[in-house]
């Protein structure tokens, strides 16, 4: 059941999302680094003694999983989203019992890691959301150790402005985007 | 006034469809020097027209005004009769010629005229292939904007972006006007924040591969990368001291955006604290001396650039008008710094004369984001929204000339322009 739960919320979230460009975040990572291959640069200095630089870099390549799903995220009940409001990182209180219930679910099993990751609504630079998705990540993590989940247990990242869970710059859309994620491994 | 801007809209609109590039004049009171740059003989049979190239990068400067050369061939072995150039209304003629001397050898020589004086200002020849001719036109519009300005250009400069297209990003080096991309690192996840190395041949930036933010630097000759900081946290905003030896950047690891200094050539080596704060403190940038660090912090309750000297002396803050400002970049020669401040709901690019502190708005756009300058200080690059797209532009310090970069398609961002050519 809980598979399935997971199963349609990707759906869900995919089809939310499909059709805008944004990319639909899996488990899967696919990065190519092109190691060994130089982006061409043309020495001033050598012009005319060498025509290496000259060489073509816009062969396409695919893109290759990098590495197999790790296993599904715990689903705890009541959700795992907490909502900001503009340019804060308050907890408002109406988010307290998703707090609560992800403290409950990591006291109650060690092995399991809760990774919390801060995004905010595309206004402004990247680097600041960056900042500031961190600030919300980190209230999040701070209510959940005040509950007495360890340190160890938990990582506060952010995504900036990077990932919205819905694309435009509607009102609803941005607040829908400024919020932390808790996924439970 | 406003029917000329209109005039010029228009133009530039119609224009946008076939042209390269555009560039956009407003604003009266301009001393741009009109030039003409004939066509190189020999350069009919080529794709790259080295002509159309070097007048596209005098223009972008915002110091000349292109001249139509109404198709006229002239080589750097003719002598122009300077009384028609005149009559044009060119002060300045750029003569040249492309010769084929091998399979796929070219040598390209070109010749700058004073019309006014009929003067020969001298010229060069570079030899190239057919692959090199964007940058040898690069290299001759350089030696013609220092012949006339006696400045240093930055044509030969490099850039570099990110482009995210139907959720693959990629990140671009590219020659100054956008064009002759090459593609050094593809990811399905975000990647942000390019920051060149003082030598040109490094970059750092923020991948989000591993599901979060990790710094890598990247070797752009070799294609060789290495993670530099994957702290738990968020790790980001690199950006290099002058000599090279420094990375500063953002971590969250000790809770929260703040600020470090690294070794940039020791793996492994152990951060230390620039400055600390319960505040958001990010985006870490050196002044051109090394002995100072802007950064953005909202320690006072809202987000404002602040410096703080390397070596001893507390924060002091730089911008005081305004709820949010950020993305600080600061030119070589030590008088600007070009940011973003949240005016009326609308990002926009600000330049600031750092001695006196004032400063300007100088876009029309609402979007602006992450500015760096030209490596002669004269013209600033950044990202801003056009028509619903992520755009790149660049303008200069007065925002009078301002031109939209050439590149991928998709959405263009995060830019960082690379230091002076080696």
């Amino acid at each position: 059941m809980m598979k399935l739960n997971q199963w349609m919320l990707t759906v869900v979230a995919a089809a939310a999302l499909a059709g805008c460009g944004s990319t639909v975040k899996l488990d899967e990572v696919a990065v190519e680094d092109k190691a060994g291959q130089a982006v061409a640069s043309v020495d001033a200095n050598a012009l005319g003694a060498s025509s290496a630089a000259s060489k073509s870099q816009t062969t396409v390549t695919t893109l290759a999983p990098a590495k197999a799903a790790t296993g599904g995220d715990l689903m705890v009940a009541g959700g795992r989203v907490v909502y900001f409001d503009y340019d804060s990182s308050a907890i408002r209180s109406e988010f307290q019992a998703v707090i609560e219930a992800h403290a409950r679910a990591l006291k109650a099993d060690k092995a399991r890691k809760a990774n919390i990751e801060g995004h905010t609504d595309e206004r402004g630079g990247r680097e600041y959301n960056l900042a500031l998705g961190q600030k919300r990540a980190e209230a999040v993590r701070k209510a959940l150790s005040l509950l007495g989940v360890p340190e160890s247990q938990m990582e506060a990242v952010s995504f900036g402005k990077e990932k919205p869970a819905m694309l435009g710059g509607s009102e609803t859309a941005m607040e829908k985007n400024r919020r932390a994620e808790i996924s439970v491994r | 006034m406003t029917k000329l801007l209109l005039t010029i809209l228009t133009w530039t609109l119609s224009a946008a469809a076939f042209a390269q590039f555009r560039v956009e004049v407003s604003g009266v009171g301009m001393t741009q020097l009109p030039i003409a740059v004939a066509s190189f003989r020999g350069n009919e049979a080529l794709t790259q027209k080295v002509a159309l190239i070097v007048q596209a990068d005098l223009e972008r400067s915002g110091q000349f005004r292109g001249v139509d050369a109404a198709g006229a061939v002239l080589d750097e072995n003719s002598r122009p009769d300077v009384a028609v150039w005149r009559k044009q209304g060119a002060d300045a003629l750029v003569t040249g010629s492309v010769t084929r001397v091998a399979e796929d050898r070219y040598d390209v020589r070109f010749r700058v005229w004073d019309a006014v004086r009929g003067q020969d200002l001298g010229g060069q020849s570079h030899a190239a292939t057919s692959g090199e001719l964007r940058h040898v036109a690069h290299k001759i519009a350089d030696a013609v904007y220092e012949k006339l300005t006696g400045e240093k250009g930055v044509f030969s400069t490099r850039i570099a972006y990110v482009t995210r297209n139907t959720g693959v990003y990629n990140l671009w080096v590219a020659d100054a006007d956008g064009e002759g991309a090459q593609s050094a690192l593809r990811s399905s996840e975000p990647i942000i924040s390019p920051s060149w190395s003082p030598s040109g041949s490094q970059l750092a930036y923020v991948s989000f591969e591993s599901r979060k933010p990790v710094v890598y630097v990247h070797d752009v000759d070799t294609g060789k990368r290495r993670l530099v900081a994957n702290f738990k946290g968020s790790n980001s905003a690199p950006s290099w001291s002058p000599d090279g030896k420094t990375l500063a950047l953002t971590l969250s690891r000790d809770g929260g955006a703040q600020i470090y200094l690294m070794d940039a050539s020791a793996p492994g080596a152990e951060p230390r604290r620039l400055a600390s704060s319960s505040a958001i403190d990010t985006e870490p940038t050196f002044t051109a001396d090394g002995r100072t660090v802007y950064f953005v912090s909202d320690r006072g309750g809202s987000p404002q650039i602040y410096r703080v000297p390397l070596f001893g002396g507390s924060p002091e803050r730089v911008t005081f008008t305004g709820s949010y400002n950020i993305s600080p970049a600061l030119s070589a020669d030590g008088r600007w710094m070009a940011y973003v401040s949240r005016v009326n709901g609308a990002f926009k690019l600000h330049i600031m004369e750092l001695a006196t502190g004032q400063s300007a708005a100088i876009t029309d756009t609402s979007a602006d984001e992450n500015p760096s300058f030209a490596a002669n200080s004269r013209l600033v690059l950044y990202a801003t929204q056009q028509q619903g797209r992520e755009a790149l532009m660049t303008t200069t310090l007065d925002g009078k000339v301002k031109a939209r970069l050439a590149g991928q398609s998709g959405d263009l961002r995060e830019p960082d322009w690379g230091p002076a050519a080696r």
